[in-house]
C-alpha cells in the first residue's frame, strides 16, 4: 500500500489518498444497499438483525450476508498487500470497548456508518446530532486517556 | 432469496474492502483521529468525506426511484425526533470507541487481519447489544 500514500503537509502520519479511495468505496458499499436493496448500510443495526438482537425488516439472510461481506472485503484487501498486521488492545480493554460499543449503537440507533455515512449524507437532523456527540466523547475520551497516559495500544 | 443475499454481501465485501484500504482496520489511525489534542492524524476525515460525497449523490438518485432496483421498496428511517437516548447512547458510543479505536464496521472487518483480537470485541459488542435488548424486556 505504501507505493500510493501520499503525504500531506503538517501532518506526517496521514494517509489522504487511501482514506478517500477507502471512502469512496465505502459510499459505494452504502450506495449499493440504499439503491440496490432499499436499507441503509448501518453496520451496528444489521449485525444486530443477524445475531437476532434487533427487529427490523431486513431478512435474516440478508444481514448474515452483509456481514460476512466485512471481513471479506478486508481479506481480499490484505491479500493484495504486504502491509503489516496493525496493532490492537489487550482482551481486557477489547472486552470494555466492545461492550461500550454495543450497548451505545443500540441505544443511540447507529454508528459511523448508519449515522455518520448514511444519515449525515441525508442531512438527518438525528444523525448530525448523534454524530457530533461521539465525536466529542471520542476526542475526549483520548484526550482523557492521554493526559493520564494510559496507553492502549502495542 | 438470491438476489436478497448478493446485494448485501457485495455492498459488505466493497464495505469492508473500503474500511482497510482507508486504514479504518487499523485502531491507531482512528485514535490518531479521535487524538485532535495530539499527533492529529486527519486521515479518517477523508474516508468520511469521501463516503458521504458517494451517499449524498446516492440519496438524489434515491429520491428520484419509486423503488429500489433489487427489492420490493424502500424501508428507510423516518424518525427526525432527538431525544435523550440517542444523544446519551451515542456518547456512549463515542467512548467506546475511543478507549479501542474500533466501532463496528471495522470490528467485523478486523476478523480478517487479527481474529482474535477482533471476535473478542465483536462478542463484547454482542453481548452488550443483547443486554441493551434484555434491559429493554424484549430478550
Amino acid at each position: 500500500m505504501t507505493s500510493f500514500e501520499l503525504g500531506l503537509a503538517g501532518f506526517p502520519d496521514a494517509a489522504p489518498l487511501p482514506g478517500l479511495i477507502g471512502g469512496l468505496l465505502i459510499g459505494l458499499a452504502a450506495a449499493l444497499m440504499l439503491l440496490g436493496a432499499g436499507r441503509i448500510a448501518g453496520v451496528s443495526g444489521i449485525a444486530a438483525r443477524a445475531f437476532g438482537l434487533a427487529d427490523s425488516s431486513l431478512p435474516r439472510l440478508g444481514a448474515w450476508a452483509f456481514v460476512i461481506g466485512l471481513p471479506l472485503g478486508a481479506f481480499l484487501v490484505m491479500s493484495q498487500t504486504d502491509a503489516p498486521t496493525p496493532g490492537f488492545a489487550s482482551p481486557v480493554v477489547l472486552v470494555i470497548a466492545g461492550l461500550i460499543v454495543g450497548i451505545g449503537t443500540r441505544i443511540g440507533s447507529g454508528c459511523t456508518s448508519g449515522h455518520g455515512v448514511c444519515g449525515m449524507s441525508r442531512l438527518s437532523q438525528r444523525s448530525l446530532v448523534a454524530v457530533a456527540t461521539f465525536m466529542i466523547t471520542g476526542f475526549a475520551t483520548v484526550a482523557v486517556m492521554n493526559a493520564l497516559s494510559i496507553t492502549v495500544l502495542p | 432469496m438470491m438476489r436478497a443475499t448478493l446485494v448485501p454481501l457485495a455492498s459488505g465485501t466493497i464495505f469492508g474492502a473500503g474500511l482497510t484500504i482507508g486504514g479504518m482496520t487499523d485502531p491507531a489511525r482512528v485514535r490518531g483521529f479521535l487524538d485532535l489534542f495530539g499527533a492529529w492524524d486527519p486521515t479518517l476525515a477523508f474516508v468520511m468525506g469521501g463516503a458521504v460525497l458517494v451517499m449524498a449523490l446516492a440519496w438524489a438518485v434515491q429520491r428520484r426511484m419509486q423503488r429500489p432496483a433489487f427489492a420490493e421498496g424502500f424501508s428507510l428511517p423516518d424518525r427526525n425526533d432527538l431525544t435523550p437516548r440517542l444523544v446519551g447512547g451515542s456518547a456512549l458510543f463515542g467512548v467506546g470507541w475511543g478507549i479501542a479505536g474500533l466501532c463496528p464496521g471495522p470490528g467485523f472487518a478486523a476478523l480478517a487481519i487479527a481474529p482474535v483480537s477482533a471476535a473478542i470485541f465483536v462478542a463484547a459488542m454482542l453481548a452488550g447489544m443483547l443486554l441493551v435488548r434484555l434491559m429493554e424486556g424484549r430478550g
